[in-house]
């Protein structure tokens, strides 16, 4: 029984982890091939090492199963953030058919602006107006 | 009922076709930040081969050995991104490269012409 649990993880883990690679070597972009090896990776490496413990079936090797299953999961997230935004921030190529969606945001925006403008136009023309008045009673 | 010799030969195998296109990713990427990504996953599937080793030869030490490369790959992970990050010097392709080269040649050209 504990046979077949085994090798059905260690079969899966051994598929996502080629599928990792294969979307490594087959996407576009470096943003987009981070996808593929980041989680692909990280999962199949997980349900390797947990059919690896199974198969043990003893603490000590339970333990140093579960601390690699956790060092991956905090570490692949920090490691690929920090390639995302180097990656970024030097302006690296991306794929010619990646949208950028900074049109919502600049709409927004605007409204927010214009909306602002028009409470900040209120005291000008009070401030005008005032002057206004100012100059009529020195008259 | 599955054998289990079948089925870690298998995971051997695709994990290893997984290393393989890390590698040639790693050979081919045309930017620093696809070789950093590709060695990331070269690291994380050695620790998958390390742990199938420990099912096959049927000796748990070798885990100890995919928890040690997961530490050292994660530092050089992300010493490698910072020094993609920090060294803007650094070309970011060969077309890159090559007008870097072209900047400094023409540098040297009107240092000696000064």
């Amino acid at each position: 029984m504990s046979e077949s649990i085994v090798s059905i993880l260690i079969m899966l883990g051994g598929g996502f982890a080629a599928v990792a690679g294969l979307g490594l070597l087959r996407l576009p972009d470096v943003l987009i091939r981070m996808h593929a090896s980041t989680k692909a990776g990280t999962l199949g490496v997980g349900l390797i090492v947990l059919g690896v413990s199974v198969h043990f079936a003893s603490s000590l090797v339970l333990t140093k199963a579960i601390l690699i299953i956790v060092f991956l999961f905090l570490t692949a997230p920090v490691g690929a953030h920090l390639i995302a935004r180097a990656a970024y921030r030097r302006g690296i190529k991306l794929w010619e058919r990646t949208l950028m969606d900074d049109g919502a945001m600049k709409h927004s925006f605007s409204e927010a602006s214009n909306s602002e403008n028009s409470i900040a136009e209120k005291p000008a023309s009070e401030k005008i107006s005032g002057s206004d008045l100012d100059q009529t009673s020195d008259k | 009922m599955i054998n289990l010799e079948f089925a870690v030969n298998i995971a051997l195998g695709l994990t290893i076709f997984g290393l393989t296109t890390g590698c040639i990713r790693m050979f081919k990427g045309p930017t620093p930040a696809d070789r950093i990504v590709a060695l990331d996953l070269v690291t994380v599937l050695l620790v998958a081969v390390s742990s199938l080793l420990a099912l096959q030869l049927d000796n748990s030490a070798y885990l100890d050995l995919g928890l040690a490369l997961a530490l050292v790959g994660f530092l050089a992970t992300v010493g490698f991104a910072r020094y993609l990050e920090k060294n803007t010097q650094m070309p970011l392709d060969d077309a890159d490269l090559a007008r870097k080269q072209d900047d400094g040649k023409s540098d040297n050209a009107t240092r000696e012409r000064l």
